[in-house]
């Protein structure tokens, strides 16, 4: 009976989704008044039914309802509590409804800070949401019902993936759609945008931090999911050029290309047709990451639950979402003239130069993972470009746009003159080079030259950001957060290119076979693999290895990695036994037994990994400082001038 | 007509694209296996209903399929009279792995469906369906002459795919 009325909630949840759609987008239109004031109670009631819907599936997973198909494909009694509520996102159906729930989530923000905003503009944003909330919800009703019975119900349930049983992946997946569904919101603004027929400053200061926002989760979801990889798959890597990884890299590096663009909308009223474009596409590559990732077309490690079935009507809502944004986008983007112009020099170049490469670089990772596709729909064989693809043109784009960043950083709006900031770009370089160069030779010796350029320039950009706030702070003029929060984030983009170039030219990595007692030695380390004992835990057992390791001959840790067997579903994870010290990771995955005693491991020696990870939550630190900047919080007050007076225009 | 069209166009490119990587979507049966064209794992087991011992190496020489199976899987029992009809063809050596199962009921489900096993292992412990990489019962497994695996069937199985997958790979021999 419960699970009914989860489904019924749901149900309900469509009508009021279409409702918030039609009285929205189509109240607006008319500018009636008693139309659009529907739209706001339609979309808190939509999240308290969607919310319901949760709250049952959740239950249904806590109290062992096995007659539950989903929850009978997903659990099993001997889940632990934790896993069980995790579960709810751990297969398609359940990863839908969580989809939905959140972009209600984000509805319910949108309403809820969009009082002061023009009646008509609110309206039309939260009709466009409601547009993309109805076309989930029928997906999920029509192809994925989470609350399907199987009767009779079994006495046990097949299991959660082994793969997701795993404290990060478990919350990656919330994380990671937080920012997918965030450029929702972008995409509802430039929408109402183009069906308002204006596009000012002021609405670029009102879709900024939605949109910094999103990209802040996304980046942290991204991250997670990378470092979930490196310790739970066993291979010792942290990005695979997978399907699933690039389906969220690419609106990541669109929407890092979408909020720099709306700076300078916001700030010169430049850019307009441009930020807008950015703004569908961020969406839309969410919207291509998901049907990539739920279709099955792509054939991928991360495709737990893919149904050729269902790509269609993704396919369908994809065309009608994109295609319907890009016919107005056609149609009115024409329309928005930009009055001021720019210096080749000037900030805005910049900002253009390093938007045109990160969407190259969206496109160089679109290209590659679509390419399997593209050869099918020529009837070539179905074959994947391989990392090499991306291997051999990303890591140049990256460079680029670094060095785009350690330059542009210095360069005023409007009028740049390279002379004026050639000090600081001297100093800059200068301190880079001694820095970088110190470092490689001082700590590794010479690499790849991509590694040693990477690790030049990433302390480049991290110097080249710290002038602008020290120079604030010295001449005691404020320091608004909007600063140190491009700071902080510019300095984790650094941060992330030295310990990518760091971990790609001086990893150590040896695969060995050993009896307990043996030893192999690793330049200043060494691993001493002690014994074998069996483990059990709450759903699985297993063997755990315990190996000592040796720095100098004297030990200084013990690793326990595991390879574990899911009883239910008979799969065998690896648990790699890790320990990271301030400079490297010491790593161990632990293989096959190969009889007599002798066990197959690889050992690994990983520089600055960690700086990986800690790199996206300077980014999204950073982008959660500047989201919160006193001038996004303060609208209620004003409507202030526009930064700069007169450069404003409108269109109809 | 305006440049602001060309983002349209591109996508309903691409869009056309995906419609038919939907329609060609490949086969969800084929997954990946780190085996395919590495030699099969080796293993000794007993043989059901019989006192011997059966060893992967006398298999060698002539390719064979083994398929995993056990009295307790659904799909097991859908794929049975697939598997009655494969081995009417009598193409190649079936062998049956009665994966984690009671003896007893796996006789009598051979007793009572048909047996179109020519012998069947038992792996009481699940050491060589792990070794086999099983994610899940039913799985089949083709191996040549040379002892490599040369496809993995995931579920049960059907002579669509066996006509379609299996077929191919015994005539031609060896790899692709």
């Amino acid at each position: 009976m419960i699970p009914e009325l989860g489904h019924f909630a749901l149900v309900l949840a469509l009508l009021l989704a279409a409702a918030q759609a039609v009285f929205g987008l189509w109240g607006a239109h008319r500018v009636d008044a008693r139309w659009m004031s529907v739209v706001r109670p339609a979309v808190a009631g939509q999240f308290v039914l969607i919310s319901f819907g949760v709250g049952v599936l959740v239950y249904a997973f806590v109290s062992f309802d096995f007659s539950v198909l989903y929850v009978a494909s997903n659990s099993n009694s001997a889940l632990p509590t934790f896993y069980r509520v995790a579960a709810l996102w751990g297969a398609h159906e359940g990863s839908l409804l969580l989809w939905v729930w959140i972009l209600a989530l984000w509805t319910l923000a949108v309403a809820a800070f969009s009082r002061n905003l023009p009646a008509t503009f609110a309206s039309r944003v939260m009709g466009v949401l409601g547009v993309v909330s109805f076309g989930f919800l029928l997906f999920t009703l029509y192809t994925s019902n989470p609350f399907e019975r199987l009767l009779p119900a079994p006495a046990d349930g097949r299991d959660l993936n082994p793969v997701l049983q795993d404290p990060a992946l478990a919350i990656h997946p919330p994380l990671l759609y937080t920012g997918y569904v965030g450029f929702a919101v972008a995409y509802a603004f430039a929408c109402a945008a183009m069906l308002e027929g204006k596009l000012d400053q002021v609405w670029a200061r009102w879709t900024r931090p939605w949109t910094t926002l999103a990209w802040c989760f996304l980046s942290v979801g991204i991250a997670l999911g990378s470092w979930w990889a490196y310790y739970e798959l066993g291979w010792g890597g942290y990005w695979f050029w997978d399907p699933v990884e690039n389906a969220s890299f690419m609106p990541w590096l669109v929407g890092t290309a979408l909020i720099h663009s709306l700076a300078v909308t916001e700030k010169r009223g430049l850019f307009k047709s441009w930020t807008l474009l950015l703004a569908i596409l961020a969406f839309s590559l969410s919207l291509l990451g998901t049907f990539l990732v739920r279709s099955g077309v792509l054939v991928s490690v991360h495709s737990f639950a893919a149904d050729p079935s269902r790509g269609m009507f993704i396919l369908a809502f994809l065309i009608c979402m994109i295609g319907g944004a890009l016919i107005l986008y056609s149609w009115r983007a024409p329309l928005l003239r930009s009055a001021a112009g720019f210096d080749g020099t000037a900030r805005e170049a910049f900002l253009l130069y390093n938007n045109i490469l990160l969407v190259l670089a969206a496109l160089v990772v679109l290209i590659g993972t679509l390419a399997p596709l593209v050869n099918d729909a020529l009837g070539m064989q179905s074959i994947s470009v391989g990392t090499g693809w991306f291997t051999s043109s990303f890591p140049y784009l990256a460079l680029g746009l670094l060095g785009l960043v350690a330059v542009g950083i210095h360069a005023a709006w409007k009028r740049g003159r390279v002379g004026d900031s050639r000090t600081r770009l001297l100093i800059g370089l200068a301190a880079a080079l001694v820095i970088g160069l110190a470092v490689v030779f001082g700590a590794y010796g010479l690499g790849k030259w991509q590694s040693l350029v990477g690790i030049v320039f990433g302390t480049w950009v991290i110097v080249s950001s710290l002038f602008d706030p020290i120079d604030r702070w010295r001449r005691k003029l404020s320091l608004p957060r909007a600063v140190i929060g491009m700071t902080i984030a510019h300095i984790g983009i650094g941060v992330c290119v030295i310990a990518v170039s760091t971990v790609e030219s001086y990893t150590v990595e040896r695969d060995v076979a050993l009896r307990p007692g043996e030893t192999v030695a690793m330049g200043r380390y060494a691993y001493r693999f002690e014994k074998l004992e069996p483990v059990e835990g709450p759903n699985y057992d297993g063997v755990r290895a315990e190996l000592t390791v040796l720095r100098d001959g004297r030990p200084i840790t013990v690793l326990h990695p595991e390879k574990r067997t899911y009883w239910v579903q008979r799969s065998t994870m690896t648990e790699a036994g890790i320990h990271s010290r301030w400079n490297m990771d010491l790593f161990v995955a632990l293989g096959e037994d190969l009889g007599e005693g002798r066990w197959s491991l690889r050992v690994q020696l990983r520089p600055l990994i960690d700086y990986i990870w800690l790199a996206a939550a300077l980014m999204a630190l950073g982008g959660g400082l500047a989201a919160s900047d006193r001038r996004y919080r303060a609208r209620r007050l004003a409507e202030e001038s526009p930064a700069v007076p007169g450069a404003a225009t409108e269109v109809t | 007509m305006n440049r602001f069209i060309v983002p349209l166009v591109v996508f309903l490119g691409l869009a056309g694209v995906l419609y038919i990587g939907v329609r060609h979507s490949p086969d969800k049966s084929i997954m990946a296996s780190a085996l395919l064209g590495k030699p099969a794992p080796s293993f000794e087991l007993p043989v059901l209903g019989e006192a011997r011992k059966l060893s992967s190496r006398e298999l060698a020489g002539k390719p064979w399929v083994l398929n995993v199976w056990g009295t307790w899987c659904a799909g097991c029992r859908e794929e049975h009279p697939a598997l009655l009809a494969i081995a009417r063809q009598n193409l190649v050596t079936l062998v049956g792995l009665s994966w984690k199962d009671e003896d007893a009921a796996a006789q009598q489900w051979l007793t009572q469906l048909g047996n179109p096993y020519s012998v069947v292992a038992v792996d009481r412990e699940g050491r060589t369906a792990i070794d086999f990489g099983v994610y899940g019962a039913p799985e089949t497994f083709l191996i040549d002459e040379r002892g490599l695996v040369q496809y993995r069937h995931v579920g049960a199985m059907t002579l669509e795919a066996w006509e379609r997958e299996f077929v191919p790979r015994l005539k031609r021999g060896g790899l692709p």
